[in-house]
This record gives C-alpha cells, sequence and structure tokens, in this order.
C-alpha cells in the first residue's frame, strides 16, 4: 500500500469510527439497567465509580470495578465487542506506551535482567505498570457506558443539573455534533487532493500538505462554529439546554444512586494504601 | 395611523473585518408580502438575511422591525428577544448548520423548547408541522443522515413549527435537483398563505417569480433596482449588469451572435 493510500484509509477510518459514535445513540434508546435509571443517576453514579478507580492503589480492588463494568454493560445491552475495539483495545495500546517506561524505572526487585545488565524489569514496576493499564481500561469503560447509554443532550442536561456551566454544557455539545461534520470534511478535502495527485508524493510534501490541509480545517471548524451558534440563537437560544424530557427521580433511582455511591466508597476504602 | 412596515433599513452599512459587504442600502420590506433579494454571489444577500434576523447589527444605519431598531442593547431584554424569536425565523443555506440535534423530532422541536411551550404543545406541534412538511417517516432518523432535500425539509420544518411571521430563506433550493427544488418551493407556497412574509435570497431567477410579487436586486452592497418579477426579470441590461445572466453565444445557421441568457422553467427564450 502506498503512503498516500495509507493516510487516505486512515481518514477513512477515522470518519467511519465517529459515525459508529454517533449511532450510539441508538443503543441508548433500547432497554436496559442504565437505560432505566434517571440521566442524573447515571452521571453521578457512573462518575463515583470513575473517582473510586482513580483513588483505588490496590489493582485488585480496580480489577473488581472492571469486572462490575462488564457487569453493567451486559445488563444494559452494550456489545462487547463494541468495547473491545473501540475502548480496550484503544487504551490498551496507548496507555501501554505510556507505562512501559515504569517497567524499567521503578525501582525493586528484578524480575527479568537483560543480557549485559543494561535494562531490568522489576516487580514493582509491573506491578506500577498494570495498576496504570486497569485504571485507565476501567475509568473510560465507565465514561464510555455513561455515553453509550444516555442520549447526548441527557447527558448535558445533567450536568446542568449538576451546576456545570452553560458554556462548557455547550461546549461539549457543539464538539459532539460537529466533529462529525469536520472528520467528513477533512475526508472529503482529503480525497479532492487525492484524486488530482499523481504518483507517491515523498514524506516532506505530504507533512506539508498535511499541516497545510489541518490549518484550512482548522479556519473551516471556527467558520462552521460561528455559523452554528448564530443558527441556534435565531431559533431562540440564550445560553440554556432545554430538553423535552423532563428528569423524575424515581424508588427505583435512589436505589440505583445508593448502590453506586456505596460501591465507590467500599472501592475506595478497600484500595486504601 | 398606518402600521409601520415589518422592515425598513436605513443607510445601513456592514463589514467582515474591514471588506465592505452592504454599503448604504436602504429598503422598505412591507407586511404579508413575498419578496426575493437577487444578486451574484457576495452581492450582500446572506448579511442582509442575517441583518433582518438581528444575528448581526449594522456597523452605520439601522435596521427596525415593525417600528422598533434592531439593537444589541434591545437583545439583551430576553422577552423582547424571545418575542422577537419566535415572529422572525431564519433558514440558513448550509443545512447543516441547522441541524445539530440528534433527532429529526428533538431538532423540529429545539425552537419551541426555547420559547418555554409546555411539553405536550411542543410534541403536538412538532408532530403537526412533521405531517404538514411530509417528513413524519423520518421523526427518528439523525439529521446529518438525510439525504440534501431531506435536509432542507427538516431545517425548513424547524423554523415553521414556531409559526413565524416572516421567513427568511437564504438560498433555499441550493444544492437540490429540480424535483426537490419544485417540492420545496410547494411546501413554502403552502405554508404562507396570504398574512406571512417571506423574504428569500437567491440567485436562481428561474424560481423568482414562483416565490415573488416583489423583487429587490443587490449590486455590490446596495440596492439598484426594486420592481414585479415581470419588471425586473424583462430587463436583460439590468440583470447583465448585476451578474444575473450571462451572454449566451450561439449559432443561427452560419452567423454566431450573443445576447443576454436567462433560464427560465426549462424554457429559453432567444
Amino acid at each position: 500500500m502506498s503512503r498516500n493510500r495509507a493516510i487516505g484509509s486512515t481518514l477513512v477510518g477515522i470518519t467511519r469510527a465517529l459515525g459508529h459514535a454517533l449511532v450510539s445513540e441508538q443503543v441508548a434508546r433500547q432497554p436496559g439497567l442504565l437505560q432505566a435509571l434517571d440521566p442524573r443517576v447515571r452521571v453521578a453514579g457512573l462518575f463515583s465509580l470513575v473517582l473510586a478507580v482513580t483513588l483505588s492503589h490496590r489493582i485488585s480492588v480496580v480489577l473488581a470495578l472492571f469486572c462490575a463494568a462488564i457487569l453493567i454493560a451486559v445488563l444494559s445491552r452494550v456489545s462487547l465487542a463494541i468495547l473491545v475495539t473501540r475502548v480496550w483495545l484503544v487504551v490498551l495500546l496507548f496507555t501501554g506506551v505510556i507505562a512501559l517506561p515504569a517497567l524499567f524505572l521503578t525501582p525493586g526487585d528484578a524480575v527479568f535482567t537483560t543480557p549485559g545488565g543494561a535494562l531490568r524489569i522489576t516487580s514493582q514496576g509491573v506491578a506500577t505498570a498494570l495498576l496504570l493499564i486497569a485504571r485507565v481500561e476501567t475509568a473510560v469503560t465507565f465514561t464510555t457506558l455513561l455515553v453509550l447509554c444516555t442520549p447526548w443532550m441527557h447527558v448535558l442536561k445533567a450536568l446542568r443539573a449538576f451546576r456545570i456551566p452553560p458554556e462548557v454544557v455547550m461546549m461539549l455539545a457543539m464538539t459532539h455534533r460537529y466533529v462529525f461534520v469536520l472528520a467528513e470534511t477533512a475526508s472529503q478535502m482529503f480525497e479532492s487532493r487525492q484524486s488530482r495527485t499523481v504518483g507517491v508524493l515523498d514524506g516532506p510534501t505530504q507533512r506539508r500538505i498535511t499541516a497545510r490541509t489541518a490549518g484550512v480545517l482548522l479556519s473551516r471548524s471556527i467558520e462552521l462554529s460561528n455559523e452554528v451558534f448564530l443558527a441556534m440563537q435565531s431559533r431562540g437560544f440564550r445560553g440554556d439546554v432545554q430538553i423535552l424530557s423532563e428528569f423524575r427521580m424515581r424508588a427505583w433511582d435512589y436505589i440505583g444512586l445508593t448502590a453506586f455511591l456505596a460501591a465507590g466508597a467500599l472501592a475506595v476504602w478497600m484500595g486504601r494504601r | 395611523m398606518t402600521d409601520p412596515p415589518i422592515f425598513e433599513a436605513q443607510n445601513v452599512s456592514f463589514e467582515y473585518e474591514r471588506v465592505p459587504a452592504l454599503r448604504g442600502l436602504s429598503l422598505t420590506l412591507d407586511r404579508g408580502k413575498s419578496v426575493a433579494l437577487v444578486g451574484a454571489n457576495g452581492s450582500g444577500k446572506s448579511t442582509l438575511l442575517r441583518l433582518l434576523d438581528a444575528l448581526s447589527f449594522p456597523s452605520n444605519g439601522s435596521v427596525s422591525f415593525c417600528g422598533d431598531r434592531l439593537t444589541p442593547e434591545q437583545f439583551r431584554n430576553d422577552e423582547y428577544a424571545i418575542s422577537f424569536r419566535r415572529r422572525v425565523a431564519l433558514v440558513f443555506q448550509n443545512p447543516d448548520v441547522q441541524l445539530f440535534n440528534p433527532t429529526v423530532f428533538d431538532e423540529v422541536a429545539f425552537g419551541p423548547l426555547q420559547m418555554g411551550w409546555s411539553s405536550a404543545e411542543v410534541i403536538a406541534r412538532v408532530d403537526t408541522t412533521l405531517d404538514v412538511m411530509g417528513i413524519s417517516h423520518l421523526r427518528d432518523r439523525a439529521p446529518y443522515r438525510l439525504s440534501g432535500g431531506e435536509k432542507k425539509r427538516v431545517a425548513l420544518a424547524s423554523v415553521i413549527v414556531l409559526d413565524p411571521e416572516v421567513l427568511l430563506l437564504d438560498e433555499p433550493t441550493a444544492m437540490l435537483d429540480p424535483r426537490s427544488q419544485s417540492q420545496l418551493i410547494d411546501l413554502i407556497q403552502n405554508w404562507k398563505g396570504s398574512s406571512k412574509t417571506v423574504i428569500t435570497a437567491t440567485h436562481h431567477l428561474e424560481i423568482v417569480e414562483d416565490i415573488a410579487e416583489r423583487v429587490v436586486v443587490l449590486e455590490q452592497g446596495a440596492v439598484v433596482a426594486t420592481g414585479s418579477p415581470q419588471e425586473i426579470l424583462s430587463n436583460g441590461e439590468l440583470l447583465l449588469r448585476a451578474n444575473l445572466v450571462h451572454a449566451h453565444r450561439h449559432k443561427h445557421g452560419e452567423i454566431t451572435h450573443s445576447h443576454p441568457h436567462v433560464h427560465s422553467h426549462g424554457e429559453h427564450k432567444h
């Protein structure tokens, strides 16, 4: 595969992935454990578990929370294939790169030494790297479950209920909606360039063109965001998100919230140093 | 005492980062009329619509709505802003700009919710509007996945749901195939009836007779002519000067000649 094609495939892949992200609205509409709870409970409950993950220092506790995340996913009818391909593998790749140096740099008992003794992996280093990867995997899984099982506008309204400033909430709303349009634009710009390119471009030319494309895309995104804001203003938007569904706490929601908060508190207590 | 005009622009100038878009434009638009703003690209049509919708304000001169001067200070008053947004609606040229909700239903419900209507009223109005616009089958679809014609219909539904007195349309038929163009014009005509004011910016002269009783020609940010569609469309010299028609070269037997060329309802008048 030529370099040109490789970049093209990547962009097409990005566009497809973003399309999938927006299709997740469909998951949010099907019946399930999380879907049955008030969006505010989902936001508060899952964030309390994320907090518990970050405050836990024992890998056994973090792994228990990871198992809880899988159980919640199954009961909420979220496909584990989605979590594997879109969350776990991606997080493993990126966090793995970050955690790698910890294997060698953390002082402790050596479990493996390279010939000549230049590098040595310590048991403490392995534990640190595993804890980091487990924490990130679990925290991202909880966050993904929230986004998959809750229509985005409900997440935004729930955030407003927790007094998050309207400006921040609107930034999230815009980002979610228009990241897809911008990715599609980037893909079209690349295809347009591809159609006018003969042969394989060398590395510096590729980088120069990519930098220019990024610059043009940034200008377009600023223009688009201004236009969108005007379109919202034109229809009466005054800075506060209004949606049709009125949130109402029922007995089930209180039970769910208590369970989430209790699980989070227990994890923090059991996971202390 | 007679009612003030629905819009009055007096000596309006507007600039985009020192690039003038409108230069001393003056215009009066009457209540209940259909008006087409025609002009070439860059003549100031879209800018004028934004000023009429109070999304921007003139750098010089004034724009008034029903006798009230539109100013940023005026729009800091929530009551006035909501009332104005309820009465005046704008459909943007690019529907992607206007469709930012997860489903068509949410999109059409966005405006009524901003107005503070009750849930029951919002649901009833949205369902009626979807029905009138013939898009009930798209109710739960994601707007970004629709075809160009469907997106335009949803964008139109998203403002018509408010039943505004004034509808501002920016190039409503741009990028639509002929059938979708015709359907969209029919929808606007059916909705309008006799009491609404519809102001359409376009450079498609072939739709002007269908959508307007009065035509305003813009050139380089100023009004250069107004009149009935027949008066304007028959003035070849004006249209050529305003870049709305092109010189058409063709052969009659062995003789080649050129003349201004207007596309109108699939028929060429030579």
